[in-house]
């Protein structure tokens, strides 16, 4: 027996704070990283999903005798052949996992088909007979509250909400704070609507299922959060969780969208039902039906305020249409309500939020989550309330700023760092650049590769906007990370690490803040990250709500330093063959949940942390035609601490790019339910010409609650980036543009 | 589904005659959307893509033969000179990778009232060169373009090139769309003011069943922008409002006219 000691190579790189190329960076610019769309099992066969082409409709009957039948099928599976529970969520078990009897929106899944082309189970779906009795579609949510019940059952009505008899509600949130009524010696008002962003990410929908040949499954999924997954799926096959392992399969982007399910419990039902390994690949118009969108959103908004500019109350009105299942709708209902009045402190408020049901698109978790549409809102209420006042929009903001000690209308004190002011202090003093000089390349101009202007009706304008959000889960959900640390010495007798943690790399770089955490807790060079999977390692809880990086490096921290406590125990060194193995949990402060009646926090938080950000958007508008360019941003953004600052930048710049979308272009459009632009032909998303250089300062003030004092980094500039970019469009056209995606038809003045 | 490769214009042509439901197929820009969409199934696809007589261009006489297999990047690079207003509408066709590999030849197949190259032949007077196994016709563009989608092109024909005679008038292109590359045009107008003719030539694209050309005397300048936008017979879809469209219209001659007949 050999003894060594640790480590034999000094650490030289990759501690926290370090810029560190993402391990996964070569692979994608390449082309080599192994998506999950590119599985392949020996034997597999392709499922594909029979779809509602209705958006509410009875199924009167089907017939798959004459799919079965067809050349290649394997199986063709409808509710009939779902052996445990037939319905799943990710909240509420209110979504079938194939449609019994009804369908409520245009591209629920009604039948599965295995076959071995998938040309071949196209083909037959198209032969599964489905009589469907079209129903009346419930489509605008206003008139949803008095429509008939599309869930009778009221499926999130025992939750311990406030109690809303009218129909169709998810959830509604009556926030009061202070006076409600008081009044103030100004007051702005507004109603502002947003239209239904798509997270369009590029790697569809897609994983393997692989049955274990002893009644279990294995499934190998894009996917945001692997144990939540396994939670779902298992119950509705009638198996144990330990019989259904979730493995992360490379993720093609996520932003929310991949929280639901989408493939996991089709693709295991298959898999189970034939005893061959099953793929499922959606195409993109598939894709775009086959996950939630960020909810649309109409807000009114009234802002009460004294001529010294002091906010006095804050009155908000919201109407979520959250589509036909309840995804984390009810989620994004209380994030709504709790970032209605922004980052200001204001002493007296009325927040009422109400979601509904409808058969438009399911709208769930998108990057933003309830802040986005609120932003949007409450930045347009402070511009108005400046011109109102004649006072400088910046100095408003800042005269208004909340701060440490100041309490939210749900009656939270803020408590962490929320450096408010300081970005927008920030923010506001970067230097704007100079009107570039004309004559210009087409391409730097509005309608740019369109050729339409050489300078004609080109007016510039600048814009700002400020917003925060909560990270973490919140409001007394048990909100946890586990990692798994072992140490060996390996086979040169050098000292290593291998960690395990279930959080989903879905692109924002998360693999590299684990491994930079182990280093520094373990001053080690040889560390791997072991494959993501439900099977070695306890949840490490969802890559959402700008969580993963505080949760991750929690954990990973914790693990770490019980893992060297666990060698120095042993002498600090360990014999060859010999190992430490130690698994830890990781839980941020507790949060609690609201009053149903009063919408007041019932303890210390109702969210764990918050984040901040402030942003300034230049753009220059081609009045007459109502055309865009973009031409700068800066932005100065809460992180905490940066661990890795190189994709700290990536994060703000992708983010940005996101809700610019929002502010722009990138809108699902629908008639009566169906969605009518799903391609990214026409649901378009800003382009390497649309996307303005970035200038991002870092405002670094460590959260006292968070390991290494690191927030979260992914949400805020989506927040803040389509608030400032239509705050600069009416600043250069004058319009109010209270709808976003802002279409060029607004901004040529031709529709209000 | 079959894929026939010929490898010469009389092969394709035969093989065209014999297989009149094969797709003709050369960049994929258009029929692999189709195909990927799933809104056709056809039992064979065409395959001009080596096809060596369909390449490039060439003069003959005051007249230039356009290949049917011309990309939009060699449009750019070749013909601005010559066809300023098809250069610059190359320019506006997707990313540099979809000018790389879709054609003239393909885009006059598909006859889209959005396709970008057909403005600019119009107002240029092109004529279309259709060739079968029995022999070779010419269409003039305007006729060729039956309505969206629908061409004057018959079963066992192939679209082998595209005859213009450069007009060397100041002419330009335009495209709408609400993004700033990389899009389908809401609207799209190409222009020019032939001052030997006497004539302002436009034609709209995206603004009515087919791409139309709409002519003036150049006397009668100051109502040519009122006079398209009255011509055109825009349709709201989920890209853009008839409203906008014929607006569109309105600003886009106003500032052509700016530029080539100022």
């Amino acid at each position: 027996m050999r003894t060594v000691s640790a480590p034999a190579r000094k650490l030289e790189h990759g501690r926290v704070g370090e810029s560190v190329l993402r391990v996964d960076a070569i692979p994608k610019v390449t082309g080599e990283f192994a998506y999950s769309s590119d599985l392949f099992a020996a034997g597999m066969l392709w499922g594909h999903t029979l779809r509602s082409p209705h958006a509410h409709a009875e199924i009167e009957s089907i017939d798959i005798s004459e799919a079965v039948s067809m050349p290649g099928v394997h199986a063709v599976l409808t509710h009939e052949d779902v052996p445990g529970k037939k319905l799943y969520g990710l909240e509420f078990a209110d979504q079938p996992v194939l449609a019994i009897n009804r369908v409520r929106y245009f591209g629920e899944p009604v039948a599965l088909v295995a076959a071995e082309h998938p040309e071949q189970a196209r083909r037959a779906a198209e032969k599964i007979q489905v009589q469907y009795q079209p129903l009346e579609p419930v489509v605008d949510p206003e008139r949803a509250l008095e429509q008939e019940d599309l869930h009778p059952e009221r499926p999130t009505e025992e939750a311990g909400y406030f109690n809303d008899p009218r129909s169709n509600v998810v959830r509604t949130i009556v926030i009061r704070h202070g006076d409600p009524d008081a009044e103030g010696e100004v007051s702005v008002s507004g109603v502002y609507e947003l239209g239904i962003q798509d997270q369009a990410f590029l790697g569809p929908e897609s994983g393997l299922a692989v049955p274990d040949g002893e009644g279990g499954v294995d499934v190998y999924v894009a996917t945001q959060w692997l144990h939540v997954d396994r939670a779902q799926v298992a119950p509705c096959l009638d198996l144990r969780p330990e019989q259904v392992r979730i493995h992360l399969a490379g993720v093609g982007g996520a932003f929310g969208g991949r929280e639901d399910l989408s493939m996991q419990i089709h693709g295991a039902l298959l898999a189970l039902h034939t005893g061959r390994p099953i793929k499922i690949v959606y195409t993109r118009e598939e894709s775009f039906v086959g996950h939630v969108h960020r909810h649309p959103a109409r807000i009114w908004m009234e802002h009460r305020a004294n001529h010294d500019g002091k906010l006095v109350n804050v009155r908000v009105r919201i109407l979520l249409d959250g589509g036909a299942y309840a995804s984390s709708t009810t989620a994004v209902t209380s994030n709504a309500s709790s970032f209605a009045q922004g980052p200001y402190a204001v002493a007296n408020a009325l927040v009422e939020t109400t979601s509904v049901y409808t058969n438009n698109p399911p709208c769930g978790a998108m990057r933003g989550f309830g802040a986005v549409q609120v932003c949007f809102a409450h930045e347009a209420q402070m511009d108005k309330l400046a011109a109102e006042l004649a006072l400088d929009p910046v100095d408003l903001r800042l005269r208004n700023a909340i701060a440490q000690g100041d309490i939210l209308p749900n009656g939270q004190r803020i408590t962490g760092s929320l450096p408010v002011a300081e970005v927008i202090r920030r923010c506001a003093a970067l230097p704007v650049p100079e009107p570039e000089a004309l004559p210009r390349d087409a391409i730097r101009l509005p309608g740019g590769a369109g050729n339409v202007t050489r300078g004609e009706g080109v007016k510039r304008g600048t814009g700002f906007a400020v917003g925060f959000k909560n990270i973490c889960y919140s409001h007394g959900f048990d909100d946890y990370c586990a990692a798994r640390v072992r140490l060996f010495a390996d086979a040169s007798g050098e000292l290593g690490a291998e960690v395990h943690c279930a959080a989903a790399e879905v692109g924002q770089g998360v693999t590299n803040v684990i491994l930079q955490v182990a280093r520094t807790e373990l001053e080690l060079e040889n560390i791997t990250l072991a494959p993501h999977q439900t099977a070695t390692v306890d949840s490490a809880g969802s890559a959402s709500a700008s969580r993963m990086t505080w949760m991750a490096s929690g954990a990973v921290q914790t693990a770490c330093r019980a893992a060297r406590e666990e060698l120095e125990s042993r002498g600090g060194s360990l014999a060859s063959g010999d190992e430490v193995d130690v698994e830890r949990v990781y839980r941020h402060p507790q949060t609690w949940p609201l009053d149903p009646e009063t919408g007041q926090v019932q303890g210390e938080r109702a969210h764990v942390a918050f984040v901040c950000s402030a942003m300034k958007a230049v753009v220059e508008v081609d009045t007459e035609l109502g055309l865009t360019r973009v031409v700068w941003i800066g932005t100065a953004q809460d992180i905490g601490r940066a661990v890795n600052p190189q994709a700290v930048y990536g994060q703000i710049e992708g983010g940005t790019a996101q809700g610019l979308g929002l502010a722009l272009m990138e809108e699902i459009q629908t008639r009566d339910g169906l969605i009518t632009n799903a391609s990214f032909t026409d649901y378009l998303i800003p382009t390497a010409l649309d996307m303005p250089p970035v200038d991002a300062v870092l405002v670094e003030e460590p959260d006292p609650d968070a390991p290494y004092g690191a927030k979260g980094v992914g949400e805020p500039p989506t927040v803040v980036a389509t608030a400032a970019v239509v705050a600069a469009l009416r600043d250069a056209t004058g319009l109010e543009l209270t709808r976003a995606p802002v279409r060029p038809d607004h901004l040529a003045g031709l529709t209000a | 589904m079959d894929v026939l490769t010929p490898r010469t214009l009389d092969e394709a042509l035969r093989l065209r005659s014999e297989h009149p439901d094969a797709w003709p197929i050369d960049g994929g820009t258009d029929v692999l959307v189709e195909l990927n969409f799933d809104r056709a199934r056809p039992p064979a696809l065409l395959n001009l893509s080596e096809i060596r007589e369909l390449k490039g261009w060439s003069r003959e006489n005051g007249t230039l033969r356009l290949g049917a297999g011309l990309t939009y990047t060699q449009c750019r690079q070749d013909l601005r000179d010559v066809l300023p207003a098809l250069a610059e509408a190359s320019r506006t066709v997707g990313s540099p990778q979809i000018q790389n590999r879709g054609t003239l030849g393909g885009n006059l197949g598909t006859s889209s009232p959005a396709g970008d190259s057909l403005p600019p032949l119009l107002v240029e007077g092109a004529e279309v060169e259709l060739a079968s196994v029995r022999g070779e016709r010419r269409v003039p563009l305007e006729e060729f373009l039956v309505g969206p989608k629908r061409n004057a092109m018959l079963a066992n024909e192939l679209i082998v090139a595209v005859r213009v005679s450069p007009s060397g008038a100041r002419q330009t292109f335009m495209k709408v769309g609400p993004r700033n590359a990389m899009v389908i045009a809401v609207a799209s107008l190409a222009l020019s003011a032939d001052r030997e003719r006497g004539e302002l030539r436009a034609a709209y694209g995206s603004a009515g069943p087919v791409p139309k050309l709409v002519t003036a005397p150049l006397a009668e300048r100051a109502s040519f922008a009122e006079r398209v936008a009255e011509a055109a017979q825009p349709i709201d879809d989920v890209r853009g409002t008839a409203v906008y469209r014929r607006h569109a219209l309105r600003v886009l001659t106003t500032r052509a006219l700016e530029r080539c007949a100022a």
